[in-house]
């Protein structure tokens, strides 16, 4: 059977407060599912109750087609979980960390040894795996953390922000970490659409506790990004109106927002103006262009979806 | 997939050791734990050199009973407290407060597994405290009244580590019902302290009545053991002008006692896992 994720009518109240309504959704098969939405939308809330940390007011949370509020250790039994940068006993070792990890999830006693370093040469954190995790930096805890999870080779792996605390390399690596988990579902929420859009192949947005959008990235891009192509273009000093203005009469731009102080978002049509022809006249304005980046299709759509957040 | 990495299931029973393992290895390197025994070393140092020093009647001038009875009957319950709270007053709450409940929870494994293993690690540093206090204490003892251990003080000792259980659960409780550990622990020992001392007192002085829905009042049978004959269950002393007040005075008999120490146990066992399982992580 495919692994699968499954929350079914799934609400959570905190007294009066709606944190998460009536999510319904349904994952199926190995891929990497992306899970975006604003702060607080209700993306931690839906990840612990798929684990267990906490209960749903109302609905069902299924993993492999196992209820989790009824029998939480069937449910786990091959679902590995890194919620919210959780903390490890500060006087024991990755090593004993992991071994203690292994010992629950039943990872054969011969196997153990050969897993744990695996899986810390994995995070780089060999030299690390004799010393006391309590004098550790926030990035290393993350990264014996991101190991605990690829111990026991679990069908479904659930990822809380996995890059919180790490270093611009630590970030590349739990791509690439993310990337080489073939065969299994991976359901991971992140705010840095790039990473999302690297490694996953499908996206779920909420916001305010409801389900927006459950697709793939191709399709949710092309449905929401609107047509034609976006460009981020940034400049030496700070953009004032005029300069917006003149770069909106480019034949062939449909409109120029401010992204911040020194970066506007150009949108244009693909078939009146090529991007290397936009390159060449916005730079023509001679008004300090400093650098041109593609805007990802997937932010587009993420901004158009989530107009307003809180 | 399963087949390539095969992974064997692990039965509740198991899940209890490993939790026991490494919350056992944790209490073992904490600073808590020789926070804990140096209290002892100090209690159990004060006791030897004034005792020796001094030598008074209490303690040296009768016999070897008398020696327990002053030395580790009047300490070895507050020994207990001590160490239950210190080792179980935060056990659960620490879970939550430390964020260490977002590693080990969300596995494949009852809570109540956690919750058990992390009992008996607790018990077992608990355990190491309270033998550490009697053996000096026998070893004082032998100095002084060489070649006689008395039976009560075998009995005593045993007394305690029942005393410990109870404490244990009920501290452990305290811990699920909180999510600050410093509450949580403060809350443990003033209880264990004063308050049920306080209501003993209250009760049996101001209302007259026997407190037996009391863990100390239970806890007394310790001390009690230790003196013979043993202390009347209920004793009235006349007070006031011409004895018109009575003031009563009650002792747990020893199965009496054993039965509230055993009757907290399991209701406080059984409560603080409730809550445990009932207990949402949230921040
Ligand atoms: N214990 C709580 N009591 C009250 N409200 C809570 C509690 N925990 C979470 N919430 C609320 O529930 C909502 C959803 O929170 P959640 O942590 O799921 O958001 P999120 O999508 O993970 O956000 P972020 O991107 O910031 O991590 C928030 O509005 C938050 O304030
Ligand atoms: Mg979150």
């Amino acid at each position: 059977m495919a692994p699968s994720i499954e929350a079914r009518q799934l609400s959570k109240n905190y007294g009066r407060f709606t944190a998460l309504s009536s999510l319904d959704l349904k994952i199926q098969g190995t891929k990497c599912v992306g899970f975006l939405g604003p702060n607080g939308a209700g993306k931690t809330t839906t990840m612990k109750i798929l684990t267990g940390l906490i209960r749903a007011t109302k609905g069902t949370a299924l993993i492999n087609g196992v209820d989790v509020s009824k029998d939480k250790k069937g449910a786990l039994a091959s679902c590995s979980t890194l919620i919210e940068t959780p903390e490890i006993y500060p006087s024991l070792t990755p090593k004993e960390a992991l071994s203690m990890l292994c010992e629950i999830r039943g990872v054969p006693k011969e196997e153990k040894n050969k897993r744990i370093d695996e899986a810390l040469a994995r995070v780089k954190m060999t030299e690390w795996e004799g010393k006391k995790v309590g004098g550790f930096s926030k990035g290393m805890k993350q990264r014996v953390n991101i190991a605990s999870t690829l111990l026991s080779d679990p069908e479904v792996i659930i990822l809380d922000e996995p890059s919180t605390g790490l270093d611009p390399r630590g970030m590349s690596e739990v791509r690439d970490i993310v990337m080489s988990l073939k065969d299994r579902l991976v359901f991971m929420s992140s705010h840095l659409l790039a990473e999302v859009t690297e490694v996953c192949q499908e996206v779920a947005m909420i916001d305010h506790g409801k389900l927006l959008v459950y697709d793939t990235i191709e399709n949710v891009t092309a449905k929401f990004a609107g047509g034609g192509g976006a460009i981020e273009v940034g400049f030496a000093g700070a953009v004032e109106e005029p300069l917006r203005l003149r770069v909106s009469k480019i034949p062939g731009v449909l409109s120029v927002t401010k992204s911040n102080d020194r970066h506007l978002i150009v949108k244009f049509d693909n078939a009146a103006v090529t991007q290397d022809r936009l390159f060449e006249l916005v730079a023509g304005l001679k008004a300090g262009a400093l650098s041109f980046t593609p805007a990802s299709g997937l932010e587009d759509a993420y901004l158009s979806l989530i107009k307003e957040t809180l | 997939m399963s087949d390539q990495h095969p992974r064997t299931k692990v039965g509740s029973l198991s899940h209890v050791w490993i939790s026991a393992k490494y919350n056992f290895l944790n209490y073992f390197r904490a600073r808590r734990f020789y926070v804990m025994l140096a209290i002892i070393l100090i209690i159990s140092g004060l006791l030897t050199a004034l005792v020796g020093y001094y030598r008074p009647p209490g303690f040296v001038g009768g016999n070897a009973l008398g020696f327990y009875g002053a030395g580790w009957g009047s300490f070895a319950n507050f020994v207990v407290v001590l160490s239950a709270a210190f080792f179980g007053g935060d056990a659960i709450s620490g879970e939550f407060q430390n964020r260490t409940g977002y590693y080990l929870v969300p596995n494949p494994i009852r809570r109540s597994a956690i919750y058990v293993g992390k009992w008996i690690a607790a018990l077992a540093a608990s355990t190491i405290v309270l033998a550490v206090f009697a053996l000096i204490m026998v070893a004082n003892g032998l100095f002084y009244f060489p070649g006689s251990i008395p039976w009560q003080f075998v009995e005593s000792v045993a007394f305690a580590f029942v005393y410990m259980v109870a404490a244990l659960s009920l501290a452990f409780a305290f811990s699920s019902l909180f999510k600050n550990s410093s509450i949580s622990i403060l809350m443990s020992v003033i209880l264990l302290l004063f308050v049920f001392d306080v209501v003993d007192t209250v009760t049996s002085i101001v209302a007259g009545i026997e407190p037996w829905f009391s863990i100390t009042y239970g806890a007394g049978i310790v001390s009690n053991i230790l003196t013979v004959p043993y202390p009347a269950a209920k004793s009235v002393t006349p007070v006031g002008p011409g004895g018109r007040f009575a003031i009563a005075q009650f002792n747990a008999t020893v199965p009496e006692g054993l039965l509230i120490l055993g009757v907290y146990f399991i209701v406080m066992a059984v409560l603080g896992l409730v809550l445990f399982e009932r207990k949402e992580f949230t921040s």
